[in-house]
């Protein structure tokens, strides 16, 4: 599913340039629900943002899907994140004047779906993150993990081929990041391919591979048993 | 583009901070109101003084001799001469394009002594010798009775056309005036007619004239062939300003004059003073519509202002959305149409502000009466249409430098968690 060869990116900080990823070599599979861990300036978050399409590479070889990941104008990325990816970030990022379905149904509408068919997936997605009756609630009336699970169905609504989660519980108390966890556990089952960015050692537990990223090098990468978050719940 | 999510999602930023917005507002439905009402007011300036000219034929010029001031052809200078009837003729003749010309003859003048009598009661009045259509270029309307007619000037009638003012003057409140005769310096005219000038112009005085047959007057007061002065008028397509040289060069020519003497034929271009004030008035609203446009733009430059801070407010929702697929250009799209439907609401407040304000100023006037040089301010369809454009173009201005800076905005920056 995911391929990635090589991968370099430097930031320019001033004069001196700081080499933030120094030759990623990485390959996801299908169905794969992969947790990248390192401390912070290890370099996960940029390559998150590499592998969602929000950032550009240096140099080395992306392809996602089969589809080679170079050299996108910002139309073509904005398509390819539409139909290719799902994002799930810390702070959930919903936009706050619209309610929970409208939240859900934001990707469709980029993707011309009719409206009416835009809200019954809405609703449906809403209905497996079990939140069906707060579709009409702004963000502001939802509790952390109740939006967290609103971005969870925003980002399935679309049907990507891969979900990619910055620090999903980092905003949560661990027994609603257990939840969220359990749900994303879920989604896995199903056949979704999920990446998930995360320090904390009990989430990445709760997947299937733990890549450790280390001062921009891949350092260790394992199959782990996987915890089901189920039981805390 | 007509996308009722789009629609929903500009009237949720707009009234979010609905106090800015009105402020904002405010300034673009300023200067449209400025625009409108001094527009307005210059159409009204220009309504009152076109009134004056009233409906005479503006094409026209008047044409009158004076004494030489170069001998030519072994003529003195300083001789005396006077235009002849056969002048008509060869001005028909030598110059194209002339719709009418009027020979006149005059009796009387301003502070002249009594020459009108009827009955017991006499004034003194502009008593003028002339062609039937000299009512074409000195419009009067005939309120009984008739005008000069060509049978009146081929059989010398004694005839004579009065107007309003002399009418008042001579006849008591009921008495009937046609038919009955005036004595005009010692000869009796019949009274055919009375007429009533509209404009403004001639004022009083211009009530008080009377009209008789050329032919008639030259006889009766011994002119013989000549003509005091002539009104011509041009053709509408040719302007009477550039056939004026050829005009009184075919004078000279008759008259022997010398070529260069500029003095020996007068002439009063009113084509030339018409379009003086024309383009007076066109200098008029170039001003309104620059000092207009200059207060807009100040309104503009506060939504443009305005925008730039809706953008920034709102980076990481841009960031968002754009992390969720969102095309940039929607992304603009999105920020130019809510600049535009921003400035363009609030243009239209200020274009019924300003149509409000102008009809309050018609109807004052209406009621108080006219007023000198001012008559019913007023702004067309077209400036309010073209008002709408400048609108649309500004509001679409306003937007391009906030949009740009929107999709300038990359999403990993959006995004970063604080």
């Amino acid at each position: 599913m995911i391929e990635i060869k090589d991968l370099h990116k430097s930031y320019r900080m001033g004069t001196n340039s700081l080499h933030v990823l120094k030759g990623i070599n990485f390959k996801v599979e299908d169905g794969e629900l992969v947790a990248i861990m390192g401390s912070s300036g290890s370099g996960k978050s940029t390559l998150l943002n590499i592998l969602g399409m929000l950032d550009g590479a240096d140099s080395g070889e992306y392809t996602l899907d089969g589809v080679p990941i170079k050299n996108l104008s910002e139309t073509k990325a904005a398509q390819y994140r539409n139909k290719f990816l799902g994002f799930i970030f810390q702070s959930f990022n919903l936009i706050n004047y619209k309610s929970a379905a409208e939240n859900v149904a934001l990707p469709l509408y980029y993707q011309k779906v009719p409206r009416k068919e835009r809200q019954e997936k809405a609703m449906k997605y809403l209905e497996r993150v079990g939140l069906k009756p707060w579709a009409d609630h702004l963000p502001s009336e939802l509790s952390g993990g109740q939006k967290q699970r609103v971005a969870i169905a925003r980002a399935m609504a679309a049907e990507p081929k891969v979900l990619l989660a910055d620090e999903p519980t980092g905003a949560l108390d661990s027994k609603t990041s257990y939840e969220v966890m359990d749900l994303i556990q879920k989604i896995n089952d199903e056949g979704n391919t999920i990446l998930v960015v995360t320090h904390e050692e009990d989430i990445a537990h709760m997947c299937k591979r733990i890549v450790h990223l280390k001062d921009g090098v891949i350092v260790e990468d394992k199959k782990v048993e996987q915890v089901r978050a189920e039981q805390y719940v | 583009m007509f996308n009722k999510d789009r629609w929903r999602e500009i009237i949720e930023v707009l009234t979010t901070n609905v106090w800015r917005t009105i402020f904002t507002a405010f300034g673009v439905c300023w200067g449209i109101f400025i625009l409108i009402v001094l527009l307005a007011a210059g159409k009204g300036l220009e309504n009152g003084i076109k009134q004056d000219f009233g409906d005479t034929a503006t094409n026209t010029m008047f044409m009158w001799t004076r004494a030489t001031t170069r001998s030519y052809e072994g003529l003195p200078k300083g001789r005396s001469f006077e235009f002849k009837i056969d002048d008509v003729q060869a001005l028909r003749d030598n110059v194209p394009n002339l719709r009418f010309i009027s020979p006149r003859n005059q009796l009387g003048g301003f502070g002249g002594n009594n020459n009108v009598v009827h009955g017991l009661r006499s004034g003194a009045y502009n008593v003028y010798g002339d062609y039937p259509e000299i009512i074409n270029q000195d419009p009067m309307s005939v309120t009984s009775g008739r005008f000069l007619n060509y049978n009146d000037i081929r059989e010398k009638r004694k005839v004579a056309i009065i107007g309003n003012g002399v009418k008042n003057d001579l006849y008591d409140k009921d008495e009937e005036a046609l038919g009955t005769y005036i004595k005009i310096q010692g000869v009796n005219f019949m009274v055919i007619g009375t007429y009533k000038k509209n404009n403004s112009g001639g004022g009083e005085e211009g009530q008080k004239e009377i009209f008789v047959p050329f032919t008639s007057f030259s006889q009766a007061f011994n002119r013989g062939e000549d003509v005091g002065w002539m009104a011509i008028t041009a053709n509408d397509g040719s302007s009477i300003s550039q056939l004026k040289d050829n005009i009184v060069d075919v004078m000279k020519k008759r008259h022997k004059v010398h070529p260069e003497d500029t003095r020996a034929v007068g002439y009063f271009d009113l084509f030339e003073q018409y379009n003086r004030v024309e383009s007076l008035f066109g200098a008029l609203k170039a001003v309104a519509y620059i000092v207009g446009i200059m207060v807009l733009l100040s309104g503009i430059i506060g939504v443009s202002n305005i925008m730039l801070i809706v953008v920034k407010e709102r980076t990481k929702e841009i960031g968002i959305r754009r992390a969720l697929g969102e095309q940039p250009w929607s992304i603009k799209k999105q920020i130019l149409m809510e600049s535009i439907f921003l400035t363009l609401i609030s243009g239209m407040v200020g274009i019924i502000f300003g149509s409000l304000v102008i009809f309050g100023i018609n109807s004052l006037l209406d009621s108080v009466g006219p007023v000198d040089m001012f008559m019913s301010p007023s702004v067309s369809v077209g400036v309010v249409t073209g008002a709408l454009t400048i609108l649309m173009v500004s509001g679409l201005l306003a937007g391009f430098i906030p949009a740009q800076s929107a999709i300038r905005v990359r999403p990993i920056e959006a995004l970063r968690n604080e």
